[in-house]
């Protein structure tokens, strides 16, 4: 049994002021997440990648469309059960300033969760268990605890934030573009964190617009547009023999210190238009024909654990 | 291809602090480079080390930010003593900037065509006789005229981003500074934002580009010349080719190691950041400012290193003080 599982998911959102247009934000959305395993979700800006990171988190509720976490159905629980579910997902976001409390020191985020989770937990137990907790995130709690939000740096409060959710046991982490506030002299020891969490029975959905820090630590890639995966599978697979034009596009642009950009040639940045009917990447596509322009893509199993949402593929 | 010689933009020794009430706060301290006709200098460095302060101290100098020294010469001129009536001249038309925050940075309430023509006011000009030069920069852009007519409001962040990049270019300036205009933008608007730029200087519409980002990678695609900035003072500045083939300061070294690229995981390599974090810049005190981090320092990085020229690139290390390369 996977750990997570989206079945034809769907979440909109009401767009105007009357609300009567519909963006999907995410449009149609199934996967599985293995245990143990990390995934990077990549994609542009509105592609639906935080939506998902939300959705997983509950802190929305799809439109239509059921999510499973070990088997169980988890799109209408509430109370008891949905605290249950906290203990084993959490979520880690972008901006660490923002998730304190600036006129509180750190500890208290930490202690919250005691406070919540584990009350009979007091003292001496608690402090322990929250310098063993900051030890595992590679800090040294005599220099963190007691400390206010303003006086550590932002890998320092990410790495809180990791640690608040390692408090829980937890089985599955949302990481939704955790270091793309970092600086880059730090970024790669939090990615190793993650790393290293994976080893220790852990599953990080790693929600990134940076392809080559998704690379670097991630076992599978899904690429995202405009509210579809349009391609998934192994890392390797994705990345050294892309299949969908959207995803050979993404490749070719990312900055890279030993490659240069060919910048004499024309690129045809974003979007305009695209209708229920075609390809949604069809406006872009170099690749499209009238096949496109008709009918919406299924996803196509190319290889082993290799998926593709598009036409053009033949395997 | 647009010869590089003449010195369009040369700071020397250039000291922006904050004034606060425990002291200064040493942003940008004793910081020289030029900037050539048709170059672009990229500035590269952690946040805090003073890249930002040193773009906006060269356009406006906004309190608490002070200026303590140094020179920086545009044209013949000191820009950093000129009188506000003499600055408001030479924005636009010699220096210009593209903000880091550029989305927030046209007023809501005018329509797009409106904060043009107040621009082009100010300098003596009229949208009816730019109107060409400005229907040439939205193609650049690839943008459409209809936009403007819009308000700000109607048009999405990386539209407006580019707007602000017409309008910041739209006297011709000697020098645009960008300031971390990508940082914000996922990979393929990234790049051709960075197209734009190129055809830019390509088409002579700007004269030098100061790039300023955090990140090595965007660099490399578009600069010339590579300053690296820490903590407020140059660590190394050469040209680009040389910088990420054979970076010379450890901190540069340190830097360039821990990026990740395609053909680098986890599973089978581990990357390291560099360990430690930034001094505060609050009253800082004689010495290198990596040393606190750096895995080569010695006795002697207790005193504040000079700028030594090694085969005509600059480094601010006492390891290269008698020719040293290792």
């Amino acid at each position: 049994m996977s750990l997570l599982k989206f079945e034809n998911i769907t979440k909109e959102f009401p767009l105007g002021f009357f609300g009567k247009e519909k963006l999907k934000a995410v449009d149609n959305v199934s996967f599985e997440i293995e245990r143990f395993k990390i995934v990077s979700l990549i994609g542009e800006s509105g592609s639906g990648k935080t939506t998902i990171g939300k959705l997983i988190l509950k802190l929305i509720n799809p439109t239509s469309g059921k999510i499973f976490f070990e088997g169980t159905d988890i799109t209408q629980i509430k109370g008891n059960k949905l605290r249950k579910y906290y203990k084993r997902v959490q979520g880690v976001f972008q901006d660490p300033y923002s998730s304190f409390n600036p006129i509180y020191k750190v500890d208290r985020i930490l202690n919250m969760v005691f406070e919540e989770f584990f009350p009979e937990v007091q003292g001496l137990e608690r402090h322990h268990k929250i310098e063993e907790v900051i030890a595992s995130v590679g800090m040294n709690p005599k220099s963190i605890l007691g400390k206010y939000p303003h006086q550590l740096s932002g890998g320092q409060l990410q790495r809180i934030l990791i640690a608040r959710a390692l408090l829980l046991n937890i089985n599955l982490l949302i990481a939704d573009e955790i270091i793309s506030m970092l600086d880059a002299s730090t970024r790669v020891d939090i990615l190793n964190l993650l790393g290293k969490l994976k080893e220790k029975g852990m599953s990080v959905i790693f929600i990134t617009h940076d392809l080559s820090l998704g690379y670097y630590i991630s076992d599978q890639t899904f690429i995202m547009y405009k509210g579809n995966i349009v391609e998934m599978g192994d890392t390797e697979k994705v990345f050294h023999y892309p299949l969908h034009p959207y995803t050979k596009m993404l490749l070719d642009s990312i900055p890279e210190i030993d490659r240069k950009w060919n910048l004499s040639k024309r690129y045809i940045p974003e979007l305009v238009t695209s209708s229920d009917s075609m390809c949604k990447y069809f406006d872009r596509c170099p690749l499209k024909n009238e096949k496109c322009k008709k009918e919406r893509p299924q996803f196509v199993e190319v290889e082993k654990n290799h998926k593709v949402l598009c036409l053009n593929v033949k395997i | 291809m647009i010869k590089v010689s003449e010195i369009v933009l040369s700071v020397k020794d250039l000291k922006i602090y904050y004034s606060t009430l425990y002291g200064y706060v040493k942003a940008v301290d004793g910081v020289s480079f030029e900037v050539k006709r048709g170059e672009i200098l990229g500035i590269a460095g952690e946040s805090g080390c003073g890249k930002s302060t040193l773009g906006n101290g060269l356009i406006l100098l906004k309190p608490p930010m002070k200026y303590i020294g140094g020179e920086a010469i545009l044209d013949g001129k000191n820009v950093m003593t000129l009188s506000q009536k003499e600055l408001k001249k030479i924005r636009y038309e010699k220096i210009s900037i593209i903000p880091q925050f550029a989305m927030d940075a046209m007023n809501p309430t005018k329509k797009i065509k409106h904060i043009i023509n107040d621009i082009l006011n100010e300098h003596g000009e009229n949208f009816e006789r730019k109107k060409d030069i400005i229907k040439e920069r939205l193609e650049i852009v690839n943008l459409e005229r209809k936009v403007l007519d819009m308000y700000p409001i109607e048009l999405s962040g990386g539209m407006k981003q580019r707007m602000v990049m017409v309008i910041s270019s739209l006297m011709n300036p000697d020098v645009l500074i960008a300031d971390e205009i990508t940082s914000a933008l996922d990979v393929s608007s990234q790049r051709s934002v960075i197209q734009m730029l190129h055809e830019m200087r390509e088409r002579e519409v700007i004269g030098s580009l100061i790039f300023i980002t955090h990140d090595l990678s965007v660099l490399y695609q578009i600069a010339d010349k590579v300053l690296i900035l820490y903590a407020g003072k140059v660590a190394e500045n050469s040209p680009v080719e040389e910088i990420i083939k054979n970076p010379l300061h450890p901190y540069t070294k340190m830097l360039l190691s821990s990026l990740p690229k395609i053909g680098v995981r986890y599973v089978q390599i581990k990357l390291k950041g560099i360990p430690g974090y930034p001094p505060g810049l609050l009253n800082i005190k004689e010495g290198c400012r990596f040393r606190f981090r750096c895995p080569y320092r010695f006795e002697k990085c207790e005193q504040d290193p000079p700028l030594i020229d090694v085969d005509g690139r600059k480094v601010s290390c006492w390891l290269f003080e008698r020719g040293d390369k290792s």
